[in-house]
């Protein structure tokens, strides 16, 4: 419990240092942000004025990244420039589209990449773990961008089996198996060697030595034992997930927050990429801390090492 | 500083010649039929971007309006695009952007990340246990989102596409030659190196770099991969190379909206970026599995 509390408490800092370097990354970016927001309208120097003062913009650098932390805790990250809505408002209603896509995703990725790491896990050095480990290495090869467009094109277009665009289940496939190759590439080559390791482990012995079926020595006590460094990567592939998320929405352009990121880029909508990089990066921390507790679930050994 | 006598640092114990122990190398690594096949693609492709302009039969830019959208056929034989330009030849020409872009970006991050990881391990202490902390929350952006970010402040263009995913890339390589140093550094022969006097940058330069260089191949080689296609990927998105360069990201942006027409506008570019990818990765796998000893066995 102590450990759980002190890793909770150690987001606080991760979270202080990230959102500080979006504050100044975010002061770096060249362009007066009221000319931005008038968008070439034609403005007064004192309409110009009041929206600087609106915006707090004539305040000194220190308070002004002293109230975006507070407004950051808060969750009020300041309205767009571009439909002038506050962005949070904006990021919640299209949270649920990318959630949809990441939670199709990682059920692809974790699928495939389980299955083809645990093939080639058990059976190591030969044509199957070099089949699996080719099919793996060419997930994470595979530029999402071009097998999205792939998938629509064959499944979507040629032999019409799904839809591509919509919501629903079925406009979900394909953007997931996008997202989830990736992921599926860089699993399925963890779980190999940690099944690898696993099987060569003295409790994998004893367990044939007492007549185990083959099923439940590498299901129960293999996979289980292995699933340590793979949940790991679980939490990394967070970052992965945001970044398919970007290419895929835009590739079946499907609303979400990685459409919405890059159009804020190019938009130069600077509160709507400051509060999206924020919100990213605290649910990667958060998915990350709920990864670390998961730990002692799957293998209680952590848990009393570390108590 | 310079020594009173030469100090080399042991890097293999061994009777072999230098010239022995590269054949053998070589010999190992061609074992793996993946990874021959990976040099051979790279090979191809490398020859074809570098004889581009005896291979490519047609000028990459120059338009045809008459033949535009037509598909692959004896003249142009991987088809036409939208303004009626050369696909065949639009590929050969692209591949220059995505090799020297690929490997511009990770020699960046390489330097930079390296310099920064050595630095940390061999300092020790405060400095590294900030500097550790700072890298491990950078390495938790997702390395598309930061890029976008690092394109927001500097600009859209390629340059600034290669100075991007270059930060994106450095806390890795940071990470991994900072761990490595830690290693390195507890070896009997930098105690011996100190203790004929030689200073902390001579030990940096003349024993650690060398003692990780096998580390550093490793990850730039399995960065290469990824640093060929975040570029490509931020060029798809609209960020990176500008029309009419023929970088393959920017065709498939191209091709995207014609592919019920003309599919082999976004085919073709696609399977050579899938070609170039896989070739280098294959080639990474196998440098990691002879130069890593922890992954040897795996």
């Amino acid at each position: 419990m102590r450990y759980a509390l002190r890793r909770v408490l150690g987001v606080i800092p991760i979270l202080f240092v990230t959102w500080t370097i979006v504050f100044g990354v975010m002061q770096l970016i060249p362009g007066d942000p009221v000319n931005l927001m008038l968008a070439g309208v034609p403005a007064s120097q004192e309409v110009r004025e009041n929206e600087r003062r609106r915006l707090g913009l004539d305040r000194p650098f220190l308070e002004r990244y002293v109230t975006f932390l507070g407004r950051a805790v808060r969750g009020d990250l300041g309205e767009s420039y571009r439909s002038r809505q506050p962005v949070t408002r904006m990021i919640s209603e299209q949270a649920g589209s990318t959630l949809e896509l990441a939670a199709g995703g990682l059920v692809v990725g974790l699928g495939a990449g389980l299955l083809l790491g645990m093939v080639a896990g058990l059976k190591p050095n030969t044509w199957i773990d070099t089949l699996c480990m080719l099919v793996a290495l060419a997930g994470v090869s595979l530029p999402s961008f071009w097998i999205g467009m792939m998938l629509i094109y064959v499944f979507g277009m040629t032999l019409a089996w799904v839809p591509i665009v919509g919501s629903g289940l079925a406009a979900l496939v394909l953007p997931s198996i996008t997202v989830g190759l990736f992921i599926a590439g860089g699993f399925a080559r963890l779980v190999r060697s940690s099944i690898i390791d696993a099987m060569g482990q003295d409790y994998i012995r004893t367990a044939r030595a007492k007549g185990l079926g083959w099923a439940k020595i590498a299901f129960k006590h293999a996979l289980r034992n292995a699933m340590i460094p793979p949940v790991t990567l679980l939490g990394i592939q967070i970052a992965v997930l945001v970044g398919g998320a970007v290419v895929t929405e835009n590739v079946f352009a499907r609303p979400g927050l990685g459409t919405m990121l890059v159009e804020a880029v190019l938009n130069k909508d600077l509160p709507l990429v400051q509060a999206l990089v924020v919100y990213t990066t605290a649910a990667y921390v958060l998915v990350n801390l709920l990864v670390d507790l998961l730990y002692g679930l799957i293998d209680p050994r952590v848990q009393v090492g570390r108590a | 500083m310079t020594l009173p006598f030469p100090v080399a640092a042991p890097l293999v114990t061994s009777d072999l010649t230098r010239s022995q122990r590269a054949l053998r190398f070589i010999r190992r690594f061609a074992r793996h039929t993946g990874a021959s096949a990976g040099v051979a693609i790279l090979l191809v492709l490398v020859v074809c971007t570098i004889l581009a302009p005896f291979i490519a039969p047609f000028d990459p830019t120059e338009t045809d309006v008459g033949a535009r959208l037509s598909a692959p056929d004896s003249i142009h034989w991987l088809g036409v695009d939208l303004h009626g330009r050369d696909i065949f030849s639009r590929i050969v020409w692209g591949g220059r952007y995505s090799l020297a872009v690929g490997m511009a970006t990770v020699l960046l991050a390489l330097v930079v990340g390296s310099t920064i990881g050595i630095f940390l391990g061999y300092r020790g202490g405060r400095v590294d246990a900030i500097g550790s902390r700072a890298i491990d929350v950078l390495l938790g952006f997702p390395s598309v989102v930061m890029a976008i970010l690092v394109v927001a402040v500097l600009g859209v263009g390629l340059v600034n596409v290669v100075i991007a995913v270059a930060i994106a890339q450095i806390p890795r390589f940071a990470r991994v030659v900072r761990g490595a140093v830690l290693v390195v550094k507890e070896q009997l022969y930098i105690d011996a190196a100190r203790a004929i006097g030689a200073n902390g940058r001579h030990i940096m330069v003349r024993h650690l770099v060398p003692n990780v260089m096998p580390t550093l191949i490793v990850l730039g080689t399995l960065n290469l991969g990824d640093a060929i296609l975040s570029t490509a990927t931020l060029s798809f998105l609209g960020l990176g190379a500008q029309p009419p360069a023929p970088e393959w990201g920017a065709m498939l942006n191209d091709g995207r909206d014609y592919m019920r027409y003309a599919p082999w506008m976004m085919f073709f570019p696609g399977l050579a970026l899938f070609l170039t990818v896989m070739s280098v990765n294959l080639i990474g796998d196998r440098l990691s599995h002879l130069l890593d000893p922890r992954a040897r066995n795996k």
